[in-house]
Parts: structure tokens; C-alpha cells; sequence
């Protein structure tokens, strides 16, 4: 063996990688795009910093006071941090152990492997660091710049969090790995890392609402209740919220911690990792044998085959079940003020019907991708008797359907608040599904179904453009529900609007 | 007649001339032409029977993958026209996908669905009977001997496995034309055997079958006539004794040394009309 399979050479290949697919990911892999979406990124961070300025000028005068409310605000932020950052090292860790890009060629070389996963664990800590550092530094800056310079240290906070987040991922990767097999890990690992990156957001919305009947998280941190039953101002559970304050002791043990956790992890399970990745080879998530198939073919016309396919591989799709599970969570707070604010007197639906809209907008672009653009087997469908306006339009009539069967029970109770909000909100699916389904139409590009986590990679502007008529069509409802038809008519042009530029950027149809 | 007047001669100048044949043409190309950067099928002609088992042969980048993907509707000729069982399939081709079935070299086929989900599944979009279709799908699923994988998600199949679903899934609807392009890839040795008995089984029945193959052994064996393609162009044609003859080898030469002489004949001779 070489001397050149160290850790150090290892991780200069891993940093390699990891910003070519980070620059190809922004530019597209052409030149001048690197350098606009630098200019872009630029102005987006001073943006970011303006905005936060004008949210943190009016509660930060002088020098930050440590009191107990100051500190439950922190503590709850630093914990919602920290539940996201664990969402995704859970899915970056599973992902780890199923990646076969290269793991092939490692595994059969001469080299250390420990070495190559150990360098592949630190690396999810530091991606973490970097992802929850870009998104808070705006935040953080402004608030040194505001308050103290001692605010920095959140950021060796953050890092300290990513690596203890880092190493109870890998810890209940294996045990999960241990104890369900390689077969159904990777499944339940992203159902896990679904539930734990929304839990503590949307537990605090169920809180305010069910006790204050509104959606601010805000009102349960500052309740008297909350207040009450914090800790005592010198307890270590503070700790993590006083290090973001700077204080040394704090600090440096919060650090200590993450680092003793990551480095104890690592030391037990890197040489290990290369064990379990082959497993994971030898056992597809996808093999579930069942007992037989008994039941009797049914007969189909071509479009019914179409939409059978489909709708069976989206019941079998993991992505796609984490991804609804995630949306029908996400639309737990406003169905528990939908049912605790019943009545004719509330106004609910006004918030109610966007957040419907916003979230079927989504979930549309989702699906429409896996049925049009996630096609595993395209040469067996181009090969059909069929014409392609038909497979398009069997695979349109499958997204719609799905679609409607979750969002009807929502509207019909919506419907028992104020049938014009129920109209408004069946209106709002409908435009802003069908814009999402026609975006994907034009940037129709043939993928694996396992690659849809690179949907929104693969193409910015029909990201972009999905996210903008969602927003704008939900906006149009939600003021369509107030009568305030000159709004709606600015929102439904703005969304119009943007349904034509991704039709006028979108690739020429093959 | 020379190599290089048969390179650019629209028709096929080396067809021997004993390949008349009393049978309707399962497939006609007629000057069939596309180009990539450059062309990739430059003129193409040619007729196979009904009942044939044909095998199209030629080093990588011939155009063979190219031409099959052409008849198979995938891709869009230049120029030329493509007749499969009488019907012209630029004008009509959902009738003529109805009688044709294509297997790629890499088995395309759904993670998510068991093999009789799969079958199921290309049964309808062929609109088969239900009955019908799920007693060929159990037929096929025992004739390939996947019994023991019907239930199992094609995800979890090995690559030989796969290639035999989706060959169930090209034969189910018995189509008169079946198109393989290197069928016989990661198929262990009894699999292979089992691939070649369904399909002469079925040329028996009075289907016709073109595939690609580099295993030059198996076009000898089975193919009743062979096509030899170069740089886009049909280069040879006929049954093996009638190839050696072309290339000027004693009889009872293998296929390998005949496609060998063949190829290099072709290439020094465009390499020369080039010079």
C-alpha cells in the first residue's frame, strides 16, 4: 500500500469532491455562472443582514441581559437548531452507508477504510456547520454587531452542536442498522429524520395554539406558564444558551462535549462503517419478498396501466413518504386551528386557506416530477402502443387524483367554516398544482426515481419558478377569502407571470 | 464488385443473392439515415422476413444500437423510412409498436415492482385481456425460471434476473417482431441457454427476431442469416458459409475470423475513399 491513503489524503479528496459538486451544483458547470452566482449569493447575504438588522434593532439595546427569558428564547432556538441539524445528519450518515459511487473502488483497494469514513463522518459535522452557520450568520453578525462581539462565539456553538448531532446520528444509524437490518434502515432512518427535524417547530405552533389559539411560537416561550417552570437561572441546562452568549466556561465545555462526542464516535465506529456499507450492498431497501402474489390480474386499459403503475410506485416511494409525512405534518397546526376555532364567529380560514395552497403547490411539484420526470423504465413506455399525449396524460391523471384524495377531507372541513374559503382554497389547489404539474412538463427530464432528492438541483429555474407560483397563488387565495379581488388579481398576474418565464427559460422539448 | 462501391451504394451491393426469401418482410429499412456529430447510420437498407432470427453484428459505434433504437421508435430517423409488418412506422407508429416489442441492453425496468406487478403492468399498456395476460405472465415467469423471484421486488433482482423480467415483459403480448440489443449480458451460462430456447421457441411460432450481440459464437448458432454493419453502412450479409465466402475464407472459417476480415476490409477500404 502507498503511503498516501491518510487521513489527510483522504480528506483532501473528500474536500475535492465536495466543492466541485458544490460549484457544479451553482454554475451549472459553466464559468460565468460561478461567478453570478457569487454576485447573486453576495447580495442575498447583505439582503439577509438587512433584514435582520431590522428585526433585532428594536429588541437589542446596549448589551445583552442573562435572564430566564432571554435564555428560554435561546435555548428554544438553539433547540430547533439542533433538531434540524440532527435531521440532517441522520439522512447524510444512512445516505453514507448506501452510497455506492465510489465505495466499491475504496473498499476493494488496499487502503484504510477507516480512514476514508472517518474523514466521511467529520465531514457531515462540517457540513452541518457550514448549513446552519450560512443560515444563522445573519442573525448572529447583527447581533454582535448589535450587542457584543462575545455573540460570535454561537457560531462555535453551531459547530459543537454539529458534531454532537453527528455522532448520535452515526450511533443510531448502527443501532438501527443492528436491529432492523440494512433492508428497512434507510427507510425508517428518513421517516426519523422527517419527524425530528419538524417536531420541536410544529409541537411549539400546537402548544400557541392550543392554549393562546394562534400560530406564534413566541407567545408560548413568553408565557408565564413557561416562565414558571424553567430551571433555575444557574442550572447547567442553560449552558448551550450562555455559551451563545460568550460566556468562557460555558463555551468551552459545550465544545469539549461536542468534540469528546464526535472523536469517541468516530474512534468506535469508522473501522466499522466499511462493514456495514458492504451489508448494505448485499440488501436493498426495495427487496421485500412477499408470500406469493395471489391476487388476479385486473383488466386495465393503457391509461388505467399508466395510472396503477404509478400510483404503486408512489405507495412504495420512501423519498415520497417522507416528503408527504413532512407536509401533512407541516399542515398539523393549522388543521388543530382549524378544529379548535370551529365556529362562525373566527376568521381562520383567511390563514387556513394560503398554507393549504402553498402546501399542495409543493407537494404537486413533488409528484409531478416522480410521475413525468422519474421514469425508470422510458424506453418500455416509448415502445407502447401509445401515443405520448396519452402517457402524459395518464401520468398528469394520477398526480391530480393523488392530490385531491388528500386535500379533499381538508377543504370539505373547511367547508363546514365558510364555503367561499373552502372555494377559494379548491380554487388555490387547483392553479397552483397545475401550475407546479406544467412546470414540470416543460422541464420534463428523464431521471431515475432514486434521484429525485436532485430534482431540485437539476434545474434552478423550475425550483425557482414552482416556489413563486406556489407563494403568489396562495397569496391570491388567501385575499381572495377577504374579497380583496384588486390583490388577488396583482397575485394571480404575478403568478401568471411567473409561470411564463419558466415556460419562456424552459428547455426546448425533445 | 468492390468493397468501396458497396460502401457508397444506397442498396446493399454484398446481400447474397441466395436471400430470397417466399416471406412477408417483418422489417424494411429503406435508406435509413441519422447523424449524431457525424452520422451515425448513413444509408442503411435492409429486409428481414418473417420467422427470421437475425443477428446484426459490428464493432462499437457501428450504428447497430443506433438503427434498432430507430426501428424501435426511440429515436427519430433523418431520413429513410421504416416498414415493420407492412406498416410504416414514421406514419403510424403506435400500430406498429403494437406488433413489436424492444429489450435494451440494460434492463430498464421498475425497483418498486414484484416481476408479475411488472408483467401486469406491460400487459396493459399492450391493453391485453387480464386473463390472458396473467396466464402468460405465470407461463413466462416458469419458462425463465423466475418462480422462486415473482414476488420479490424487481430492486432486489440481480442483473441477469432483471434482463429476464424485462424479456417477459417484450414476449408477453407476443409480438410478430422482437428486438434485442445484447440480450445475452450478465445471463450466467444456464440462463443464457433458457434465453436462447424461449427465443427459438418463438421464431418457431413464426416470430421474427433481430438481436445485437458481440458474442459472436451465439449469432453463429442461432441467427439464420447475419447483417455486418460498419461506420453506419451494411457492409455483409447472409448466412455464415455465405459471409465466409464474401470475405474470401475457405469454408467452415468461424464467425469471428469472417466479421474480423469483414470489418478490416471495410475500415482500410474508408479509410482509402477518405485518404
Amino acid at each position: 500500500m502507498t503511503a498516501t491513503a491518510t487521513l489527510t489524503w483522504f480528506a483532501r479528496h473528500e474536500l475535492t469532491l465536495a466543492w466541485r459538486d458544490w460549484a457544479a451544483i451553482m454554475s451549472g458547470g459553466k464559468t460565468a455562472r460561478e461567478y453570478a452566482a457569487t454576485v447573486f449569493t453576495l447580495v442575498f447575504i447583505g439582503l439577509l443582514h438587512w433584514l435582520a438588522y431590522v428585526l433585532l434593532d428594536p429588541l437589542i439595546v446596549g448589551s445583552i441581559v442573562v435572564d430566564t427569558q432571554t435564555l428560554v428564547l435561546l435555548t428554544a432556538v438553539l433547540l430547533a437548531a439542533f433538531s434540524m441539524m440532527l435531521s440532517q445528519a441522520i439522512e447524510q450518515v444512512t445516505r453514507a452507508f448506501y452510497a455506492r459511487a465510489d465505495l466499491d473502488l475504496i473498499l476493494s483497494s488496499p487502503a484504510a477504510a477507516q480512514h476514508l469514513f472517518a474523514v466521511r463522518i467529520a465531514s457531515i459535522a462540517v457540513a452541518g456547520t457550514a448549513m446552519t452557520g450560512l443560515l444563522a450568520a445573519p442573525l448572529i453578525n447583527t447581533a454582535a454587531f448589535l450587542g457584543g462581539p462575545e455573540i460570535l462565539s454561537a457560531y462555535v456553538v453551531i459547530a459543537a452542536m454539529a458534531m454532537l448531532a453527528t455522532a448520535i446520528s452515526v450511533v443510531a444509524a448502527v443501532a438501527m442498522f443492528q436491529s432492523i437490518g440494512p433492508k428497512r434502515t434507510r427507510f425508517a432512518a428518513q421517516i426519523i429524520a422527517a419527524v425530528v427535524g419538524a417536531t420541536l417547530l410544529i409541537g411549539l405552533q400546537v402548544i400557541a395554539i392550543m392554549s393562546n389559539g394562534d400560530l406564534s411560537r413566541m407567545t408560548v416561550l413568553r408565557s408565564a406558564a413557561t416562565m414558571q417552570a424553567a430551571p433555575h437561572i444557574d442550572s447547567l441546562f442553560w449552558l448551550p444558551a450562555k455559551a451563545v452568549l460568550g460566556q468562557p466556561f460555558a463555551l468551552l465545555t459545550i465544545l469539549a462535549l461536542g468534540l469528546a462526542a464526535l472523536a469517541a464516535v468516530i474512534a468506535r465506529h469508522a473501522g466499522q462503517f466499511g462493514h456495514h456499507a458492504v451489508k448494505a450492498s448485499g440488501a436493498s431497501d426495495t427487496e421485500v419478498a412477499r408470500a406469493g402474489t395471489t391476487r388476479a390480474y385486473r383488466a386495465h386499459s393503457m391509461a388505467q396501466a399508466l395510472r396503477a403503475k404509478e400510483w404503486a410506485l408512489l405507495r412504495r416511494d420512501p423519498w415520497l413518504a417522507s416528503q408527504t409525512l413532512m407536509q401533512v405534518m407541516y399542515l398539523l397546526p393549522p388543521a388543530m386551528l382549524l378544529w379548535r376555532d370551529m365556529g362562525p364567529d373566527r376568521h381562520v380560514d383567511t390563514i387556513l386557506v394560503p398554507v393549504l395552497v402553498m402546501a399542495f403547490g409543493q407537494l404537486a411539484g413533488g409528484l409531478a416530477w416522480l410521475a413525468i420526470s422519474g421514469e425508470d423504465a422510458p424506453e418500455l413506455v416509448a415502445t407502447a402502443p401509445l401515443k405520448p399525449g396519452a402517457v402524459m396524460r395518464a401520468k398528469i391523471e394520477a398526480v391530480l387524483v393523488v392530490i385531491a384524495a388528500i386535500a379533499a377531507p381538508l377543504v370539505i372541513g373547511l367547508g363546514f367554516i365558510a364555503w367561499h374559503s373552502a372555494a377559494a382554497a379548491s380554487f388555490g389547489i387547483v392553479l397552483a398544482g397545475s401550475s407546479a404539474i406544467a412546470i414540470q412538463i416543460w422541464y420534463k427530464s428523464t431521471a431515475k426515481r432514486s434521484q429525485f432528492r436532485r430534482r431540485q438541483t437539476a434545474s434552478k429555474a423550475a425550483t425557482f419558478a414552482e416556489a413563486f407560483s406556489s407563494i403568489f397563488w396562495a397569496a391570491a387565495a388567501g385575499f381572495a377569502v377577504t374579497e380583496k379581488w384588486l390583490v388577488v388579481a396583482i397575485f394571480a398576474g404575478l403568478a401568471l407571470a411567473a409561470l411564463s418565464a419558466a415556460k419562456w427559460m424552459s428547455p426546448p422539448q425533445q | 464488385m468492390t468493397l468501396d462501391a458497396s460502401l457508397s451504394a444506397p442498396a446493399n451491393a454484398r446481400v447474397a443473392p441466395s436471400l430470397s426469401h417466399s416471406s412477408p418482410a417483418a422489417l424494411q429499412l429503406t435508406n435509413l439515415r441519422k447523424a449524431f456529430v457525424r452520422p451515425a447510420v448513413d444509408g442503411l437498407s435492409l429486409t428481414i422476413h418473417q420467422g427470421e432470427f437475425y443477428a446484426l453484428l459490428g464493432p462499437n459505434g457501428a450504428g447497430k444500437t443506433t438503427t434498432l433504437r430507430m426501428v424501435a421508435g426511440l429515436l427519430k430517423p433523418d431520413a429513410g423510412s421504416i416498414s415493420i409488418c407492412g406498416i410504416d412506422a414514421m406514419a403510424d407508429p403506435v400500430e406498429a409498436k403494437r406488433v413489436m416489442a424492444w429489450v435494451p441492453d440494460e434492463p430498464l425496468i421498475y425497483d418498486k415492482l414484484d416481476p408479475m406487478e411488472y408483467l401486469e403492468f406491460v400487459a396493459g399498456l399492450w391493453a391485453m385481456d387480464a386473463g390472458l395476460a396473467e396466464r402468460q405472465a405465470r407461463d413466462l415467469i416458469a419458462l425463465l425460471g423466475l418462480d422462486q423471484q415473482a414476488s420479490t421486488r424487481c430492486g432486489g433482482l440481480s442483473k441477469g434476473m432483471r434482463q429476464k423480467v424485462a424479456l417477459a415483459g417484450a414476449l408477453i403480448h407476443d409480438p410478430k417482431l422482437i428486438i434485442l440489443d445484447e440480450p445475452l449480458t450478465g445471463l450466467d451460462a444456464g440462463s443464457a441457454r433458457q434465453v436462447k430456447a424461449v427465443l427459438k421457441n418463438r421464431v418457431a411460432d413464426g416470430a421474427t427476431v433481430i438481436m445485437t450481440t458481440h458474442i459472436l459464437e451465439v449469432a453463429e448458432r442461432m441467427a439464420e442469416r447475419i447483417g455486418v454493419i460498419a461506420h453506419g453502412r451494411l457492409i455483409a450479409e447472409g448466412t455464415l458459409a455465405e459471409l465466409s465466402a464474401q470475405a474470401g475464407n475457405a469454408a467452415g472459417t468461424n464467425l469471428e475470423e469472417t466479421f474480423l476480415s469483414l470489418v478490416a476490409e471495410a475500415v482500410s477500404s474508408l479509410e482509402s475513399v477518405a485518404a
